[in-house]
Order: C-alpha cells, then sequence, then structure tokens
C-alpha cells in the first residue's frame, strides 16, 4: 500500500485548525501547543447562571479586575500541554527518586548535626503544608482563571505543588525513619509554632481572595518569590554547616521546578503589566502588599533558623525580588 | 537523634500522609470562608475522613505513567501522520462521525478539566480534593490528544477547522454544551453525580464503545489508539464515580432523596445527550459495530440493572423514566438521523439516506420499528433525491426547553404521535420533548428558563441575520463545503480521487 501512496496526490487542505490560523496570521503548520491550547475554553452563549455564585458565569474574564484584550497572549514559555508536561515532570521525577536511593544507600541523614535535624522539622518539613496551600490557589486559578492559556498553566501548576508536598513528606518519613512521627511534629510547628504563624496567616488570606489574578501574583510570584531563595538558597546554604548535604540533594527537584516555574510566571505577569497601566497599576499594589506581608511574616521563621544572619537574607531575598518585579514591568 | 517510636506504615497509611496528611483546619480565615460552596446542596458530610481513596496515585506515579502513555500515544499519531493513515479508513462517510466528536464531546473534556479543578479546590475533604485534581488534568490531557489526534484529519476534511467557534453557537451543539453547563453551574455534589457518577460511571460505556469501537472497525488508527490510552483514566474517574454516591449515601440518610433526585435528573439528560450517539452509531459508521438498541441492552439494562441493585441497598432506585428511555432505545436513533437529514443545510456534517444494505442491516436491529415506522420515510425521501426534489426542512423547528432538541420525538406507546408537553413559569410558556425533561424544568425553573436556546436565537436575530446564509456565515460553516449531503461534498470528491488513484496504481 505504501507504493501507491507515494505516487498519489495527497495534499493538505489546510494546515491548522482556523482559530490557529487566525492567531499565527496564515495557515500555517501550527505546534501542538497551540493547536492543544487557542480558544478551547467556551467564551460566549453560556446557558445558566452558576448556582454557586450568579453574578458570574463559569467562564467568566470578569472574575478579575485585570483587563486583557486577549487571555491567550499568557503563551507558556515552556509550550506546556499535557504530553509535554507529564514527561517533562517524569523525567525530573527521575531524578528525585535516584537521589532518594543515592542517600538511603549512604545513610546520608544520619550525617546532620541533631541540634540541625531538628531543625529542619521545624523549618522544612512544615513547608508541606505551605505547598499544599499553593496547590489550592493554583487550583483555584485554574478554576476560575480566563483562557486555556492560563488554566492549563495552573493545573499543572496544582499537580506539581503537590508532587512537592510529597517530596518533602518523603524526606520527613526518611528522616523519621520510616514514620509518619516527624510529619506530626512539623504539623504541630505548622499549626501553632510561634515561627510558622505569620505565614500560616498569609497562606489562609490568600485562600479567601476572590480575584484569581492577585492570588496569582500573592502565591507565585510574591510568596514563592521570598520563600523558595529563602528556603532552598540561604538556610540550604547554612545546612552545609551542620552536614545536611543530603537535605541539598533531595530538595533539587525544588530548585529546579522554582526556575522554570519562574519563567512561567514572570512571562504572565509581564504581558499583563504591558497590557494597560490599570493592569500595571493594580499588579504593583498588589505586589507592595503581599511583599510587606510576607517579608515580615518570614521574619520569625528566618530568625529561628538563621540567627543573626536572619536579617540579611531576608534583606537580600526581598532585594532579589524587586529587582525582578521592577524588570517585569511593576511599579515599586 | 530520636528513636523511631512506631513501625513503618502500610501503603495506605502512606498515601494518607501524603494526601489528605498535608491538610489542616484553618483558623486565621473560617473554613466556610475558605470552602464556601460545599454545604448550600443540603448534603450533609458528617465525617470527612470516612472517606475511602478510590485509588492511591501520588503525582510521581501519576507522571512516570501519564508520561509514558503520552510518549506512546504520540509516537502512533506521528506515524498516522507520515503515512497517510486517513487513507486507511473504510470510507470518508466515516469523518463525520468525528465531526461530531470534534466538535460535540472535545469541548465538554476541557469544561471538566475545568469544573474538576473548582471540586479540586472547593471540596471540603482532602482525599476526595486530590482525585478530583488528578482528573482535572486527565480531562485537560483528553481535550488535547483528542485535538491532537483528529489534527491530521482536519488537514484533509471539512468540519473541523471552526470546531470551538461552532460549539459555542451551532443549534445541535447547543445540546451537549448546554448539558455540561448545567452540570457546572450546579453545586460540587451535583456534579459528582451528574458527571462521574450518572455519566463517567453508569453511562460512560454508550458514548466510549461506540466511538471507539466504530473507530477499529473503520480503521481509524489514531482514534482507536487515543481511546485505548484514555482507558486507564477512565477506570479511574469511574471508581471515583461509585466511591462518591456510596460516600454520600453513607453518610447521611438525609442525602438520599436529594441524591436520587440528581441521579433521576442526570440519566434523563444523559439519554437525551447519547441520542447523537445513537444516530452515529446506527446511521453514520460505514462499518457497523452493533446497533444502539443491542448496545443500550448490554449497558445499561443489564450493567446499570445490576448496578443498581446493588445500590438498593442504600436505598437508591433505578431512575426515574428508565423504561421509557428502553423503549426509546428503538427509535431514537433513526429519529434523530432523521432530523439532521431534513436539517442538513444547517449541519457541520454531512448526511445521506443508508443504502439498501445498511436499510436491510436497521430492519434486522429493530425488527419491531424500523420497518414499520422509518424505511417508509428514509424510502419516501429517496424517491425524491432520485426526481430532484431533496427535502429539506426550511422552518426552524421548536426545541425542548431542557434538553434543547427539536421536537421530533414521539409518544411513549404511540411511535405515530410527536409527544409535547409544557408548563407555564412567571407568565411564559415552555415546551419540552418529554415528561422527564419537563420534570428538570420544574425542579428548577429559574434555572432551565435561562437557557440560550438557538431557535429563539436566530428568531431573535441574534445569530448574524434571518436567513440561512447570514445563519451559516455567523456559525462560520461554509456551505456546500462544511454542510449538506456526502453525496457531491468536496470531503466525497477528494475520497473518490484518492480511490481511483489507488486503483490505477494497483493496476
Ligand atoms: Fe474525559
Ligand atoms: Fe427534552
Amino acid at each position: 500500500m505504501s507504493i501507491d501512496i507515494k505516487t498519489m496526490n495527497v495534499e493538505p487542505k489546510r494546515h491548522t485548525f482556523a482559530h490557529v490560523a487566525r492567531r499565527l496570521g496564515s495557515d500555517a503548520p501550527a505546534s501542538r501547543y497551540e493547536e492543544g491550547v487557542y480558544d478551547l475554553q467556551a467564551t460566549t452563549h453560556f446557558h445558566y447562571r452558576p448556582l454557586w455564585g450568579p453574578e458570574h458565569w463559569h467562564f467568566d474574564e470578569g472574575r478579575t479586575q485585570v483587563k486583557m484584550s486577549d487571555w491567550y497572549k499568557f503563551k507558556d514559555p515552556r509550550q506546556y500541554y499535557y504530553g509535554t508536561y507529564t514527561i517533562a515532570r517524569a523525567n525530573m521525577h527521575q531524578t528525585t527518586d535516584r537521589n532518594f536511593a543515592f542517600e538511603e544507600k549512604r545513610e546520608m541523614l544520619a550525617n546532620i548535626d541533631p541540634e540541625w535535624r531538628e531543625m529542619i522539622v521545624n523549618y522544612l518539613i512544615p513547608l508541606r503544608h505551605y505547598e499544599w496551600g499553593a496547590n489550592m490557589n493554583a487550583c483555584s486559578i485554574s478554576d476560575t482563571g480566563y483562557g486555556t492559556a492560563i488554566t492549563s498553566a495552573a493545573i499543572f501548576t496544582a499537580g506539581d505543588r503537590l508532587g512537592i508536598a510529597q517530596i518533602l513528606s518523603r524526606v520527613g518519613i526518611s528522616l523519621g525513619n520510616g514514620t509518619g512521627d516527624l510529619l506530626d511534629d512539623a504539623k504541630a510547628q505548622w499549626m501553632n509554632g510561634p515561627a510558622w504563624q505569620g505565614m500560616r496567616k498569609c497562606v489562609e488570606d490568600s485562600l479567601v481572595l476572590k480575584d484569581w489574578f492577585e492570588a496569582l501574583v500573592a502565591q507565585f510570584l510574591v510568596m514563592d518569590g521570598l520563600v523558595y531563595p529563602l528556603v532552598y538558597n540561604h538556610i540550604d546554604t547554612e545546612g552545609q554547616k551542620h552536614g545536611a548535604a543530603a537535605i541539598s540533594i533531595l530538595c533539587e527537584f525544588m530548585v529546579d521546578w522554582s526556575a522554570e516555574h519562574n519563567r512561567w510566571v514572570d512571562a504572565v505577569i509581564k504581558v499583563a503589566a504591558k497590557e494597560s497601566e490599570e493592569n500595571q497599576a493594580l499588579l504593583s499594589s498588589w505586589y507592595s502588599q503581599w511583599r510587606d506581608e510576607t517579608h515580615k511574616a518570614l521574619q520569625p521563621l528566618a530568625a529561628m533558623v538563621l540567627g543573626d544572619g536572619a536579617d540579611s537574607a531576608l534583606a537580600d531575598v526581598k532585594e532579589q525580588l524587586d529587582k525582578r518585579a521592577g524588570k517585569l514591568g511593576l511599579n515599586l | 537523634m530520636t528513636p523511631p517510636r512506631k513501625k513503618k506504615m502500610n501503603l495506605k497509611q502512606r498515601y494518607a500522609l501524603m494526601t489528605r496528611g498535608l491538610d489542616w483546619e484553618t483558623s486565621y480565615q473560617k473554613m466556610d470562608d475558605v470552602f464556601p460552596y460545599d454545604t448550600f446542596e443540603g448534603i450533609k458530610i458528617t465525617d470527612w475522613s470516612k472517606w475511602e481513596d478510590p485509588f492511591r496515585l501520588t503525582m510521581d506515579a501519576y507522571w512516570k505513567y501519564q508520561g509514558e502513555k503520552e510518549r506512546k500515544l504520540y509516537a502512533v499519531l506521528d506515524s498516522f501522520a507520515q503515512n497517510n493513515g486517513q487513507l486507511g479508513i473504510s470510507d470518508a462517510r466515516y469523518v463525520n462521525a468525528i465531526k461530531l466528536f470534534l466538535t460535540g464531546v472535545t469541548p465538554l473534556e476541557y469544561q471538566a478539566h475545568r469544573h474538576f479543578a473548582h471540586l479540586g479546590r472547593h471540596i471540603r475533604g482532602a482525599g476526595p480534593r486530590v482525585a478530583a485534581q488528578m482528573q482535572s488534568l486527565d480531562e485537560l490531557r483528553h481535550a488535547q490528544t483528542q485535538i491532537h489526534t483528529i489534527s491530521h484529519y482536519n488537514k484533509y476534511f471539512d468540519g473541523f477547522a471552526e470546531f470551538p467557534h461552532m460549539h459555542d453557537r451551532v443549534w445541535y451543539l447547543s445540546v451537549p454544551k448546554s448539558f455540561f453547563d448545567d452540570a457546572c453551574t450546579a453545586g460540587p455534589f451535583e456534579f459528582f453525580t451528574a458527571i462521574s457518577f450518572a455519566f463517567e460511571y453508569v453511562l460512560t460505556n454508550l458514548l466510549f464503545v461506540p466511538f471507539m469501537s466504530g473507530a477499529a472497525y473503520n480503521g481509524d488508527l489514531a482514534t482507536v489508539t487515543f481511546g485505548f490510552s484514555a482507558q486507564s483514566d477512565e477506570a479511574r474517574h469511574m471508581t471515583l464515580g461509585i466511591e462518591v454516591i456510596k460516600f454520600m449515601l453513607e453518610q447521611h440518610p438525609d442525602n438520599l432523596p436529594i441524591v436520587q433526585k440528581w441521579v433521576d435528573k442526570w440519566f434523563w439528560r444523559g439519554h437525551k445527550m447519547l441520542g447523537l450517539v445513537a444516530m452515529m452509531m446506527d446511521y453514520m459508521l460505514p462499518k457497523r459495530i452493533m446497533s444502539w438498541k443491542e448496545a443500550w441492552e448490554i449497558y445499561f439494562t443489564e450493567a446499570g440493572g445490576a448496578l443498581f441493585e446493588d445500590l438498593s441497598r442504600y436505598g437508591l432506585r433505578v431512575p426515574k423514566y428508565a423504561d421509557i428511555a428502553t423503549e426509546e432505545a428503538e427509535h431514537i436513533s433513526h429519529q434523530n438521523w432523521a432530523i439532521f437529514y431534513q436539517y442538513t443545510q444547517a449541519a457541520g456534517f454531512h448526511t445521506w439516506l443508508p443504502t439498501d444494505e445498511e436499510m436491510a442491516w436497521l430492519s434486522e436491529k429493530y425488527p419491531n420499528t424500523f420497518d414499520k415506522y422509518y424505511r417508509p420515510r428514509f424510502e419516501m425521501w429517496r424517491e425524491m433525491e432520485a426526481k430532484g426534489e431533496r427535502f429539506y426542512n426550511n422552518a426552524l423547528p421548536q426545541l425542548c426547553q431542557t434538553c434543547q432538541i427539536p421536537m421530533g420525538y414521539t409518544e411513549p406507546g404511540d411511535p405515530t404521535k410527536i409527544g409535547f408537553r409544557s408548563t407555564e413559569y412567571k407568565g411564559d410558556r415552555y415546551h419540552f420533548c418529554s415528561d422527564g425533561c419537563k420534570d428538570i424544568f420544574e425542579n428548577e425553573p429559574e434555572k432551565f428558563a435561562q437557557a440560550w436556546l438557538p431557535v429563539h436565537q436566530i428568531f431573535q436575530g441574534n445569530c448574524g441575520g434571518a436567513d440561512l446564509g447570514d445563519v451559516l456565515k455567523w456559525y462560520h460553516m461554509e456551505n456546500g463545503t462544511d454542510n449538506l449531503d456526502y453525496s457531491g461534498s468536496p470531503d466525497q470528491q477528494q475520497w473518490d480521487a484518492w480511490q481511483a488513484a489507488r486503483k490505477k496504481v494497483a493496476g
């Protein structure tokens, strides 16, 4: 059969879907990202107002104050559709599995100084709850966001945050010799430890935000933008002095993930800020408000772990984040 | 170093720590503000910890299994495209079945992605939340892999190119769209009942077997591969559906009447929407798998019967009007195909009359109804075609306010009489195709009175204009290309040219 096909004229009538062609400006072959994302969300002629919130349609631009002429400007620089996303994460996690095996074989966790080991239970393991909060915000953005470009990337992020919470849980279980005891201890810290109450309040406050874009700024830009470098950079460096090399290895996923995730977050913020002065002002005010709250909330945590070094570490992460936000077009 | 205090955990305990163990009772914000939507429906949950996880998949395992499936699927899709797989299908008429799928079903997969994200955020129990999140990811997968599978067909056949635009506008696509809009605008427990239970558990085989076996029988390797690849996702979705129903019924006796009402509603809504699949199965597949009636007997009467017998220990009974739906299984495909034949000028896929051989098959499969009620009509239309007087219905049909299908269904017990029902609400009269659809309206009139009914909208001048040409333009449907009979269509001309070229080469 292959012979006749070659000699036959099987010219395509078109190279992509019409709505994709309109976006590309011509009927050119389109990528799987473009075909899988563009215009997939219904935009009009909805039938019924939601019983759970009749002030909007279930897909409604009005669920944020940010205004865009086109919600597909939020193209994902990683070009993730489901297939490329799951394959990328499966590959990343293979390394994580190898790292856990490596640590177990060498019993590296046993090299950690006992006081620092306790510190890990107090600063690192409670982050599994922080990640769960981030997972909830990501779901919320996927639920109430507008356009597939945002909602697909958001549900991928929700999966990421659950995955990270589970890596942290594994670290806690390993440290606890295969039991969940240290997870209980860490949860007690999250619930009642004075070092964590500011952060827990920030997270809970973000969970009741009505504007999904504010949740995106609060969680992905600001809270993550301060927490990640503080924990996985400053505190991790301090841990090296206490024999905690194993922790750096086991947390490699988070470091790599965060660098990748920030590319998407930065692209979204940049595009939204560039769209209009109104957006820029809105994003900037959300940014400042959440940065101040989060910065304050992190002080007792940083002090508990870094002692005298806390202020300079926090000042550094704040400065870095301000620089980043400035580059994204926010007014500080 | 603290010595180990307890023994190592089993898998169930470990999974619980990895999921619901992450959750906490908020105190800086009220739980009711963090979870504002899971109480208004009246479903009483006294103890979320009683939730049994229907499957235990950590994210790393999810990425691994799903990533592997995606690798394999895209390898097949790539080779299908490279080898011009579209030439291997049974007949180009088959492609119309996947036009219906892409325009009618794929956008619903996307809606499912969104609303499972809603449940994944808003259900108070962390166990079901995780399951819902994975389903949100899966449903996005289904939407995107369907687009990528069908992308190749779009390059060679008409009717696919404008699928999202059409989904939001075209008259018959408002049937599936309003079905899903209805579910997504309901509360979270109704959505679970509608989609996870009624649709994914009770009725899913009636959607997937026709399309996926239809693809297999008709040489559509790409769609078959997609279907197989989605099967293990569906298995997870089904276990979630049954777990949710049992959980609600076990949690509080007051839940039973609410759940029963939802089961009745969503069974009937599903039955009406699946009428489109029935027509596809009996009329649009050049190589048939089984009749709709046979599928209904196997997947609803037998499998559904056993299921509801099992659920009777919770007090749940067989959905209301199940007997009527079973009676309609002998009629619905013929009636629907007749509607599309008459309105082919406004359909986004091609129509045709069954051949002699196909009519013989229909007579055999529908001994009680086809020869008596439907063959005469098709034969009359065939004669008209032969005389050059192909029948077009130019009067816009009245639509059922609930299911939005043109009122072409007959009375239970009398297949010669079209059924009409109506009711009054706030001074206006609303019309229905059946008692089932009327009941649904009367239970939630304020909701169903809002429906965006395509025919009303055309009359009100909201669809591009008053005549067919205007409406087609507004639909982005190209007249003479996307619509009308298969015979004489560009799809057919191209297919025939391919066949002729093949013969020539083969000598
Ligand atoms: Fe699906
Ligand atoms: Fe109806």
